[in-house]
């Protein structure tokens, strides 16, 4: 009842491993730049949530908004395709970078706005009062005791992230673990054999990721 | 000197400084008693601009704080605050904690900016703590840190928000020994406390607060040893 046909040929895969592993390092650096930078624009975000100007505020809603409750894959959709279509063209990683990127931005402002409430108003007041500006009050006092807070949320995004850079593969990048997997199974059709050891990369990196994260954390807010 | 002239502070409706006017010469250490909620704490809060007030004036060596473009940043470099939950930097060490002001708003070096650190930390007696960090000292500790850390910035006035109410009993005589040595050294400072006794061993005059205003105010001995208003009694009455 179960006819069984299928041959597995692993040989080939085994001899694109470094293709693959090639991709899994673009795979690995732009899901970490995508973090950087969307850290930096939570943070930008949070204090543009926290402040009394109606506009900022706005933009600020706005964005967590979309990028919360849009597919991330239409999000990469729109930046690759829709900003070509105002004839600003950009390649398949910039606009995987941006939607992952604006994506991880959203989701961090969300986590940090709730970070912040552990952090005691009392924290800023005690900068200000030593004559700090509220800019380095919040940059020198504040944000350093968020991170630590925020962060296992920022793990999780960036495994996150990791994963859907897998995404890339729709706006035609082909040099990133699945982009190169896809290429591959494209020329060989053994689809199988090159999609289960790209699922095993992903995992390992991922574990890889969270490890080193776990460690790092341990380092870094020891206090 | 610190000229406060009729300021009045309001929390939405609430009214909780009344017109309070009461000046504060240099070298001069008062004290501000009275029951809770009677606005001695706001009071303090408004002379560095922490708070805003919505009538009268304070002046700081003449500066108007609460005007408009008065540099606050840069007044409060003059004016030290301990306050009651100390608010030590929890992912700074001890000594990083009194050496990051200076860094950041005096601009010095690390190495300066270290050795006024340094030097606060063993005045008030935390030399061997200096690479510690906060959540591993006392609420004494702490506090005596947190006085540093003011001290770093060479005010020429400190403020002093209860700094013991929120200690332990057996902390507080430490930090207590701390501001009476400020007190001795001449630093200009206004207290605003529960300590009674220590009000009346330390101060030049001592201000009662009841209501939102100056009750009663003149030398310790007067106030706290011969008070003339019956509320006055009766609050001391009941914290002695």
């Amino acid at each position: 009842m179960f006819d069984f046909k299928y041959r597995f040929q692993w040989r080939q895969v085994i001899n694109n491993l470094p293709a693959m592993l090639d991709g899994a390092w673009i795979t690995f650096y732009t899901a970490l730049l995508s973090m950087v930078i969307g850290i930096v624009i939570a943070l930008t975000l949070l204090s543009m949530r926290r402040s009394n100007n109606v506009a900022l505020r706005s933009v600020a809603i706005g964005w967590v908004s979309v990028a919360r409750n849009t597919p991330a894959l239409l999000q990469i959709y729109f930046l690759y395709f829709g900003l070509g279509a105002f004839g600003a063209t950009i390649s398949s990683w910039a606009a995987l970078l941006a939607g992952i990127t604006f994506n991880n931005a959203g989701y961090l402002t969300e986590n940090f706005r709730g970070g912040l409430r552990a952090v005691p108003e009392t924290q800023t007041r005690a900068a200000r009062s030593l004559g700090m500006t509220s800019f380095q009050a919040y940059t020198r006092v504040v944000i350093p005791q968020l991170l630590r807070i925020v962060f296992y949320p920022i793990t999780n995004q960036m495994i996150w992230a990791l994963l859907m850079t897998s995404l890339g593969v729709v706006v035609g990048l082909n040099n990133d673990l699945m982009g190169a997997t896809k290429a591959l199974t494209d020329l060989s059709y053994r689809t199988f054999e090159y999609f289960a050891v790209a699922a095993i990369i992903y995992y390992v990196l991922a574990k890889l990721t969270f490890g080193v994260a776990r460690l790092a954390g341990w380092k870094l807010f020891s206090y | 000197m610190i000229e406060i002239q009729n300021v009045h502070k309001s929390f939405g409706d609430l009214e909780v400084v009344k017109g309070v006017t009461m000046n504060v010469n240099k070298g001069e250490v008062v004290s501000i008693i009275g029951g809770s909620g009677s606005g001695k704490s706001t009071l303090l809060m408004c002379i560095n601009g922490l708070e805003t007030i919505q009538r009268g004036s304070i002046r700081v060596d003449g500066i108007e704080v609460h005007a408009k473009g008065t540099n606050l940043d840069k007044l409060r470099r003059r004016i030290g605050i301990v306050f009651q939950q100390w608010n030590a930097f929890a992912h700074l060490t001890v000594l990083e904690n009194v050496m990051l002001a200076p860094r950041l708003v005096l601009k010095l070096s690390r190495s300066e900016a270290e050795a006024v650190a340094v030097k606060q930390l063993k005045h008030v007696g935390l030399g061997d703590k200096l690479k510690v960090y906060p959540g591993r000292l006392s609420g004494g500790q702490q506090q005596r840190m947190a006085i540093a850390r003011a001290l770093a910035m060479s005010p020429d006035y400190m403020l002093f928000d209860e700094a013991t109410s929120a200690l332990d009993p057996q902390l507080v005589g430490e930090v207590l020994d701390t501001m009476r040595l400020l007190a001795e050294e001449g630093m200009t400072m206004i207290l605003v406390t529960h300590e009674i006794k220590f009000a009346k061993e330390v101060s030049d005059r001592v201000a009662f607060f009841h209501k939102g205003v100056i009750h009663e105010i003149g030398s310790p001995d007067q106030v706290i040893g011969n008070p003339q208003k019956p509320e006055t009694v009766q609050f001391l009455k009941s914290v002695l």
